[in-house]
């Protein structure tokens, strides 16, 4: 980063922003807006409380359910669609339509189906998910070189190592919508406990707002940053391994 | 300087038949989706350690025939027999290079050229031990454990010859294997061609555009004319191959054919 000439590091962004919210913070303004060094001493307050491990646990299960099965089941549903052109004119629609929609609105309806509990929280980790898995998927297998499966088939592959080629080649989309997902999740898995509101985070979330706990609940809010963030790069990481022949595709 | 004069070219109708055919072609008929006819009657013999070029515009069908041939795709009418064994689909004693390399980007070179090897169920380190003979012999030792990204295109192709060469079988079918490579990359992978056809002894079937490609390197060259797709005429330069490759190049015979060959085929392009 430049500025007047000057070489700044890009921690210098962060550190402004930092610094404005502590300076905002500090003329009390607003009951909602401490300054960030009360969250931040708030921070080990929360970590260290046995409703947050409680929470942290119930959030880190019902998110890696949720997401274990997006990724499942929206890699399959994308090779179908992929692979099949009548299921593809079947769902395309529809998988288009979930991506888009603005998935909040169903939480209701899927509390009112799986009950109030983790349940409803692993479905909406999963509905929020799984349909860019499915799409991303999707585009992976129509880019699928037709000369590596003639390649496979001429060297006499089975229907099933077939099938590994394609998935493997599809492999850059696929962790891309993967990453995608990773995020979409977290976002899922915060509103649906939000909307449950008596367990994990959203159960928190409820308690620090109704004690007016501001300084709490900025410090749950950054380490839910922090934990989304953290995921996306990991995933990120496993991308760029295995990036290069994304290009190197003909 | 030493010309070699034996360069000679006869021609002979298109239905060329001897008894040591591996592959014989008889009354192809292939027409695609909305009645575009691919080929029409196609017979044709390939003979054991023989390299035939097909050649012929683009819409002539060479590509086609040679897929047939491959079992990747089913002729409308007629049929393919290798051995004496009619064809069914792909078989192990055909092997294909693609003109876009078809390499695996995932894997590395050795485990790319090890791949028709790994598929016929071939444990591990003994395709490996025949992956890695292959490699040598295309001019590829030391980068074994390179992912084709890091090859250039010629090198890439090397690995798809490679790994045709690794299952032996009889027959290598070349669909335009030099069209996506430079210019001088293809005249070095021209000459190392001939190279090879001296030490592996096998059929070898090339599908090209390029006239001087065709008669450079083949025993026989097979013109076909397009839409549809039919035998033209047949031509066996006889050239003497065992010098320096570059003579060839500057064989006055060798020019005469190629263009005696493209007064033929000028007519369908212009």
């Amino acid at each position: 980063m430049d500025l007047y000439g000057f070489k700044i590091p890009r921690v210098a962004a962060l550190l402004f922003w930092a610094a404005l919210w502590e300076i905002v913070g500090q003329f009390e303004l607003l009951l909602l807006f401490p300054p960030l060094s009360e969250v931040l001493f708030a921070l080990p307050d929360v970590v260290t409380t046995s409703s947050f491990a409680e929470a942290a646990r119930i959030t880190v299960a019902a998110y890696l359910g949720g997401l274990a099965l997006a990724v499942v089941l929206g890699i399959g549903l994308g090779m179908l669609m992929g692979l099949v052109k009548a299921a593809d004119n079947l769902l395309n629609m529809w998988v288009n339509i979930f991506l888009s929609a603005p998935l909040s609105a169903l939480v209701p309806v899927i509390m009112i189906l799986f009950g109030m509990g983790m349940p409803t929280v692993v479905v909406t980790v999963f509905m929020f998910a799984v349909w860019i898995i499915a799409l991303d998927t999707r585009a992976g297998v129509l880019h699928v070189s037709p000369s590596l499966i003639e390649m496979s088939r001429s060297f006499g592959a089975s229907r099933w190592e077939r099938f590994r080629i394609i998935l493997l080649s599809a492999m850059p989309e696929i962790l891309a919508g993967v990453r995608l997902g990773v995020i979409r999740g977290v976002k899922g898995v915060v509103i649906g406990q939000l909307l449950v509101s008596i367990i994990g985070v959203g159960a928190l979330f409820s308690l620090y707002s109704q004690n007016f706990l501001m300084a709490h609940f900025w410090a749950l809010i950054l380490i839910l940053f922090a934990f989304a963030l953290t995921l996306a790069d990991v995933i990120a990481r496993l991308e760029t391994r295995i990036e290069y022949y994304a290009g190197a595709r003909a | 300087m030493n010309m070699p004069s034996t360069l000679h070219s006869t021609e002979r109708s298109p239905v060329a038949t001897t008894p040591e055919a591996v592959i014989e072609v008889r009354g192809v008929h292939k027409v695609y989706a909305g009645n575009i006819t691919a080929l029409q009657n196609i017979d044709l013999d390939f003979n054991r350690g023989e390299m035939t070029s097909l050649l012929g515009p683009s819409g002539c069908g060479k590509t086609t025939l040679l897929k047939i041939i491959a079992g990747l795709l089913k002729p409308t009418k007629g049929d393919v027999a290798v051995n004496g064994r009619p064809v069914a689909g792909p078989g192990p004693e055909r092997a294909f290079v693609f003109q876009d390399f078809a390499l695996m980007p995932w894997a590395s070179v050795l485990r790319n050229a090890a791949f028709g090897l790994e598929l016929q169920g071939v444990g591990k380190s003994e395709r490996e031990d025949r992956a890695r003979h292959y490699v040598n012999e295309v001019g590829l030792s030391g980068f074994e454990d390179k992912y084709p990204h890091e090859l250039s295109g010629g090198m890439r192709q090397r690995v798809g010859l490679a790994r045709a060469l690794a299952v032996d079988a009889d027959v290598l079918l070349m669909d335009e294997p030099f069209s996506a490579v430079d210019e001088q990359t293809r005249r070095k992978f021209q000459e190392d061609l001939i190279r090879l056809r001296e030490i592996e002894k096998k059929t070898f079937i090339l599908v090209t555009h390029s006239i001087e490609e065709a008669v450079y390197l083949s025993d026989r060259i097979v013109l076909l004319s397009p839409r549809p797709g039919r035998l033209n005429k047949i031509v066996t330069p006889e050239i003497d191959r065992s010098g320096d490759p570059d003579l060839i190049r500057r064989n006055p015979e060798y020019l005469d054919l190629i263009d005696d060959i493209w007064s033929g085929l000028r007519a369908y392009v212009e």
